[in-house]
């Protein structure tokens, strides 16, 4: 069913994860992709893994979770990762055909790509597990606050997609309800070709539509009731609080960081 | 032979997952050819998950669900057939309204089921007239009707398929108490002209009491009791810990009995205790 996407699920549970400071989680993930982006070196690779054992941890998340994130882009990662694998040349090659190879260095390259890419999704995936998509919002908020002076709507902005996110799972569930029940009438959305299937589509689009504007007048006409305005002069019920532990994640983080660049340097030159 | 049967069905949300949560669990049912049954539980009670296995629209975890004796999970089996037969009405059926007119709407089913036109405008206003919806209406955009209007032509929409067993949720929720009794009596007269089976899913004793035959009643998940009205209702106290209301007159007989006067206890209609306390009263029952 459509319900079981997981499109940056939050998995709420009590971990040291969990209460961190939004802000710091965010910037310690891209922190992260740098660790995983920088040089060619193998010690990158290890830096990431290391980081990721460590926070899954902490953040007590089933390690299945994780891993389960990475089956939506497990074709182009195949895809890509022979195409690597054989077209690349270089270092010892051990078989060949026409355009084809297996070398020492595309077996390297591929292999490195592949992790490198798993390693990613992984880490991203975990912020979303460990961060409500409200406290995500508010902290890119609070991060991209600088730019308001120059004019950019960042409260606006991170208002929009605060309401997106909380009706992304309403109109999923919605949906689902609409397609049961015009399947409960017999609508068939399973067969025939495309202008069919199509067509199959208007007795669940249109009453989506009606209920999303429903839902939109409803809500502009609740935020209205309760007198907001926008952003100016707005105060948080939930503020945002960085503290002991924060501090120390950071440099964790940054300890791994600084010892990929510097492993990067030394261990490339020899 | 019963027209419906649950063997041993199992519904589990989410499986996997935190969120993971059994909303039907290990139920066995039989329900006969013409009966009227009222299914009643709180909220959550996994009513409405039956309900959709019933006519196929969930695939049980565990188990599975009988029509005429054929399963209906079996390899092969058109379950879209099923649910021509099987008609379901959901909670709040009115958004699920989409045609340009009441009319084609309430012929939405009937035509993928492949009737021709003929039969179809039968359908359409015999099911309209059982509804209570005026000729005129027809030609109107359903979101031009009156909130009890929509329900009714969204009801009328199912009910156009003509199915042999007839399942509505809640079909009375967030109605003012007249358009409540409306649904009700029109759903009694339609059961009793054309014998069909009906399943109705309300979380109110009140309204189902009165016109069922037997009642179903569910609690997290399982069946507590699934027997006729009067049975179920001598049990009141055990439906009362589980949070369900019985009907104002069961009440006041439970307290009468409490006090130590001879009433029965199943009494479920205002009809059926005025009658007994008539003739109590009658007998000159000096306790009164
Ligand atoms: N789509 C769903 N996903 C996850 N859990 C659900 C879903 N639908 C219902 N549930 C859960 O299953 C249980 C039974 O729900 P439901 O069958 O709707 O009960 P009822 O109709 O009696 O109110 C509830 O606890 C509900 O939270
Ligand atoms: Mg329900």
């Amino acid at each position: 069913m459509l319900k079981d996407i997981t499109l940056g699920q939050y998995f709420p549970l009590d971990s040291v994860v969990h209460r961190m400071d939004a802000r710091f989680k965010i910037i310690i993930t891209m922190l992260y992709l740098v660790m995983l982006f920088w040089g060619q070196h193998v010690i990158s690779l290890i830096a990431g893994f290391v980081f990721l054992i460590l926070a899954l941890i902490c953040s007590k998340i089933p390690p299945k979770m994780p891993v389960r994130s990475i089956k939506p882009i497990l074709p182009v990662l195949i895809f890509t990762g022979t195409l690597n694998f054989f077209a690349m040349k270089g270092g010892t090659i051990y078989w060949q055909w026409k355009f084809l190879s297996v070398s020492s260095q595309g077996i390297q390259t591929s292999a490195f790509m592949i992790v490198r890419i798993c390693l990613l999704i992984m880490g991203t995936s975990l912020l979303t597990y460990t961060t409500s998509p409200i406290a995500l919002t508010d902290a890119i908020e609070s991060l991209l606050s600088p730019l308001k002076k120059l004019n950019m709507p960042v409260h606006a902005l991170a208002m929009m997609m605060t309401i997106a996110l909380r009706f992304i799972p309403t109109l999923i569930e919605e949906t689902d309800k609409i397609m049961s029940a015009q399947k409960a009438r017999g609508a068939d959305m399973e067969s025939g070709g495309l202008i069919q299937r199509v067509h199959a589509l208007v007795p669940i689009l249109i009453p989506l539509m009606v209920s999303a504007f429903r839902r939109a007048e409803e809500l502009a006409l609740a935020m209205e009731c309760r007198c907001y305005h926008g952003g100016e002069g707005r105060t948080r019920l939930r503020e945002l609080k960085s503290g002991m532990r924060d501090y120390i994640a950071l440099g964790i983080t940054l300890l791994l960081l600084a010892a990929v660049i510097v492993g990067n340097i030394l261990l490339s030159r020899t | 032979m019963p027209i419906l049967e649950a063997k041993n069905l199992t519904y589990t949300y989410s499986i996997g997952t935190p969120f993971e949560k059994t909303a039907v669990d290990h139920v066995d049912l039989e329900i006969g050819q013409g009966e009227f049954i009222g299914i009643i539980g709180h909220t959550g009670s996994g009513k409405s998950t039956l309900m959709q296995m019933m006519n196929g629209l969930l695939k049980p975890t565990e188990g599975t669900v009988l029509l005429d004796g054929k399963d209906i999970w079996e390899k092969g089996a058109d379950r879209r057939a099923v649910r021509f037969q099987v008609g379901l009405v959901f909670q709040y059926p009115e958004y699920q309204l989409f045609e340009e007119t009441v009319y084609k709407d309430i012929a939405f089913g009937p035509k993928n089921m492949g009737l021709d036109e003929q039969e179809i405008d039968r359908r359409v206003r015999e099911t309209a007239e059982a509804v209570g919806l005026r000729e005129e209406l027809l030609q109107k955009s359903p979101y031009a009707l009156s909130g009890g209007q929509k329900r009714r032509a969204a009801i009328a929409g199912v009910m156009a398929m003509e199915p042999r067993v007839l399942i509505l949720d809640e079909p009375c929720a967030g109605l003012d108490p007249k358009g409540r009794m409306k649904i009700l009596t029109q759903l009694h007269d339609y059961h009793k002209r054309t014998g069909c089976t009906v399943m109705l899913v309300s979380h109110s004793m009140e309204d189902v009491a009165k016109y069922v035959s037997k009642l179903l009643v569910l609690s997290h998940a399982k069946v507590v009791a699934f027997d006729s009205p009067s049975a179920v209702f001598a049990d009141g106290d055990r439906l009362e810990e589980m949070g369900l209301a019985l009907p104002q007159v069961t009440r006041i007989f439970h307290a009468l009995r409490a006090k130590g006067i001879t009433v029965p206890d199943e009494v479920y209609t205002v009809k059926y205790g005025a009658e007994h306390l008539l003739a109590l009263l009658r007998e000159g029952g000096g306790q009164c």
